[in-house]
């Protein structure tokens, strides 16, 4: 790649945050506003209060529940889906009951799951396992659902059964959906992370964050904000890389297709 | 090649390999009544032959094929394979389909698709190995064992997978219209290949085709077929020589009298209207 | 191995599983199973019925709630404030979603350069601005609303992005050659190829929305839905957050189901439309 194109990428890139962040500048020169703090006190509060013993104290759990409610959905919502995609049967009894569950809307599970489990880290991660199951489930039973007749029949008549057909056809076939599924729950993992830190918590980075907002630390409670934007992007990003690999032929095979159309 | 070379062999020495005795299939449609795709099927395959069944649209093959290789229940009749009734897909029998693409596995190289079934079937790995090589070299594919199907073109995925159906070892292999989506170059080498692997290996084939050109160049025998309900009108021998070429055989006054007859047939094929027919041979 | 037996008869039935009465059957089945084991449960004491009370009681706390005096005026105005909310944030982020869109997705420049900020700004959860917004609005039904439009303006935004730019380039230079002018092509050629991408923004915008309500007035104690759920929650009534849990459920399977249809009748013509533009 050219340096000129290159250069052009990064000013095209950089040139309307910079534009915002000098703008923010400017308006919080004179100081009067105590909703909006000045992008310097962010940045250096970023650095000050958050990194350091904080970082420790109340991101790493909210990372932990956010991995074990996430990783928890994934494996439960994988098995389950291939479990109920392979059976028509099984397909048709949970079809409408999946449908409602799916319909009431998350958060409000957290409620209910107080009332049961009581204010720890049990109940935000099941929060976090319920909510991040549905996209997963789904998306694998309707995977599992749609794989190829012809393929099918191919596994068929050279003796694949049980579980070398799900493992050599059914799950490497059902994988670019349920790999949608994966990506779909991800910002549903996040949201449900800090909204069970908001309401009723001991500890977490939405904890801290309302705490700071309660003894008007605006400066704080803003990176702490954009603390959680890293994490869904950083999460986001580390999902594209597993993805790009695993599904590695799928992907060259579309760009075959789509290039021969 | 010398002349003891025939291609298996045929005639009344060969024992039976493949029995289809009386297939029906009626297909049941949710309103309740039922389409009659077959109606009554009936021949034997010789261990060695090279038969291929041809018949217009509709005319049931498919469903012949997916019935004889134990893909789906027949309504009424039963196959026999070297003595056992064919009850599900068996062990000794390959079946490559129309769809090459959709038949390969996406997410595996070309030399693991070959490899799979014998893998699944508990061959060991130094053997597996050989077979895969030996295959792929059959079929001219020693130089992209590495590769994803989708990277090669039609032909070289349909080579690949009668390189798989051949690493299998099967008695029999089944063909389901497999050049039909491959162009008329490529159809040409591929017909050709699958000649001399039959000759090489001493498979029985029964190969589905709609193009009679195809199936008067490829065969020792011809089946025609009338449309649904399908039936079978004539049973030809083709007796040209063992030695086909894509030039000199389809010049053949022979081969051009054989082709208008199974046309000729075909074409009473399309207006069949259900009466039973006694089967004819050609001398 | 067996060896030949007599030719088997087989029947011409189709199995139940595959007829098409049995997808009602099947699924109703599947929900009253559902409800047993619940109500089993509960009764049996394989879990706490403080905590999880019987099927059958929690529906009747549904009708109570509905219809019945101690509940009625609670619920409803509660009701009405998460739809207010609902409602209002969700307009005004089509309104906001399809300008930008339109201003972002017809010009290459534009797109390019607000690329960076879009896909910065956009993973930001919008449950991470309550606290901004609380700060900014109080705990009022404006700080719901701010929060639902940040949540859907931007699913809105990129299907309208995605629709303008997939404008059949043909069409629109056909347009062109016929002397269409901007507005004529916005009509004919850009909206009907934007139509069905907004449709479907518009559907998972309106999920989202509620979802959204929802969660801000169950964490700041906004008034809604949400908000009675928590003071129940807190107050140890079982019964009643599990009855309103269901009654979401329903209000959410009625949005989505409303929004389909919209999307079906919508889109129903859009395919004849399309067929006149491409001349």
């Amino acid at each position: 790649m050219s340096g000129r194109i290159v250069a052009r990428r990064v000013f095209m890139a950089l040139a309307l945050p910079i534009i915002i962040v000098v703008l923010w500048w400017v308006g919080t020169l004179n100081d009067t506003n105590p909703f909006v703090p000045k992008p310097v006190n962010v940045v250096s509060d970023l650095v000050t209060v958050w990194a350091g013993p904080l970082l420790v104290e109340q991101v790493v759990p909210s990372l932990y529940r956010l991995g074990v409610g996430l990783g928890g959905a994934i494996i439960v919502g994988v098995l389950l889906g291939v479990l109920v995609g392979l059976s028509r049967v099984a397909r048709k009894l949970t079809g409408p009951l999946f449908e409602f569950v799916r319909a009431v809307p998350p958060p409000v599970l957290l409620p209910v799951l107080l009332l049961v489990i009581g204010i720890d880290d049990r109940s935000k991660i099941f929060l976090i396992f319920l909510g991040c199951l549905w996209p997963v489930l789904l998306n694998t039973i309707d995977g599992v659902r749609s794989v190829d007749q012809v393929l099918g029949d191919t596994t068929r008549t050279y003796g694949l059964r049980g579980w070398s057909r799900l493992r050599y056809f059914v799950l490497p076939a059902s994988m670019p959906r349920i790999m949608t599924g994966i990506r779909l729950a991800l910002p549903i993992a996040i949201i449900l992370m800090v909204v069970s830190e908001l309401y009723a918590a001991l500890d977490g980075l939405g904890y801290q964050i309302m705490l700071f907002k309660q003894t008007f630390q605006t400066g704080p409670m803003w990176a702490g904000i954009f603390i959680i934007g890293f994490i869904g992007i950083l999460l986001a990003f580390i999902f594209r890389v597993i993805e790009r690999r695993v599904l590695a032929w799928y992907y060259g095979q579309r760009e075959v297709e789509s290039s021969e159309r | 090649m010398s002349a003891d070379v025939q291609g298996g062999v045929t005639g009344a020495e060969a024992p039976v390999l493949l029995s289809v005795q009386g297939i029906q299939k009626i297909y049941a449609t949710t309103g309740g009544g039922g389409v009659e795709a077959v109606r009554d099927l009936t021949f034997d395959l010789r261990k060695g032959e090279f038969a291929c069944l041809v018949g217009p649209s509709g005319s049931g093959k498919t469903t012949l094929l997916k019935v004889i290789s134990g893909l789906m229940a027949p309504t009424k009749g039963k196959v026999v394979l070297d003595g056992t009734v064919v009850d599900g897909p068996p062990r000794n029998m390959a079946l490559v389909f129309q769809e090459y693409g959709r038949s390969l596995y996406p997410w595996m190289r070309v030399a693991e698709n070959v490899e799979l079934p014998l893998k699944v079937a508990g061959v060991a790995k130094d053997e597996r190995k050989a077979r895969v090589a030996e295959a792929l070299e059959a079929v001219g594919l020693s130089h992209v064992p590495k590769s994803y199907p989708w990277q090669l073109s039609g032909g070289m995925q349909q080579r690949v997978a009668i390189a798989r159906a051949v690493a299998y070892q099967p008695e029999v292999l089944l063909m389901d219209e497999p050049f039909a989506a491959v162009d008329a170059q490529t159809r040409a080498d591929l017909e050709d290949l699958v000649r001399s692997v039959w000759a090489k290996l001493g498979l029985t084939v029964l190969f589905v085709t709609h193009d009679i050109d195809e199936s008067v160049y490829l065969g020792e025998r011809v089946i025609v077929l009338s449309s649904s309900p399908t039936v079978i009108l004539d049973d030809l021998h083709i007796d040209l020589p063992a030695e086909r070429d894509q030039l000199e055989t389809r010049s053949d006054p022979r081969f051009v009298e054989l082709r208008h007859h199974v046309y000729e047939q075909i074409q009473k094929a399309k207006t069949y209207t259900g009466d039973t027919n006694t089967i004819r041979t050609v001398a | 191995m067996p060896t030949s037996t007599a030719p088997a008869e087989r029947t011409t039935r189709i199995p139940f599983s595959q007829t098409r009465v049995s997808t009602p059957v099947l699924g109703v089945i599947g929900i009253l199973a559902f409800i047993a084991i619940w109500e089993l449960a509960s009764r049996l004491e394989l879990v706490n019925p403080l905590y999880l009370p019987p099927f059958s009681e929690v529906a009747a706390t549904v009708v109570q709630v509905l219809i019945g005096d101690q509940y009625r005026v609670q619920f409803w105005t509660a009701l009405g404030n998460t739809m207010l909310g609902w409602s209002v944030g969700l307009v005004i982020s089509l309104v906001l979603g399809i300008v930008a869109g339109l201003i972002i997705g017809s010009n290459r420049w534009v797109r390019e350069f607000t690329h960076s900020t879009v896909e910065f700004l956009r993973p930001i959860p919008s449950v991470g601005l309550i606290p901004i917004a609380i700060v900014i609005f109080g705990v009022r039904p404006t700080a719901t609303i701010a929060i639902v439009v940040w949540a859907c303006f931007w699913v809105v935004l990129i299907h309208v992005v995605y629709g303008v730019t997939d404008v059949d380039p043909v069409a629109e230079s056909t347009a062109r050659s016929y002397g269409f002018g901007p507005f004529a092509r916005a009509r004919y050629v850009v909206w009907p190829t934007l139509l069905p991408y907004l449709m479907t923004g518009l559907r998972l915008s309106g999920t989202i929305a509620l979802v959204v309500a929802i969660t801000i007035e169950i964490v700041v104690q906004a008034p809604g839905i949400g908000q009675m759920i928590a003071q129940y929650q807190s107050a140890g009534n079982a019964k009643v957050v599990y009855a309103l849990a269901l009654l979401a459920g329903v209000v959410g399977l009625l949005i989505n189901l409303a929004l389909r249809r919209l999307e079906n009748s919508v889109l129903s013509w859009h395919p004849s439309v399309r067929g006149e533009v491409v001349l």
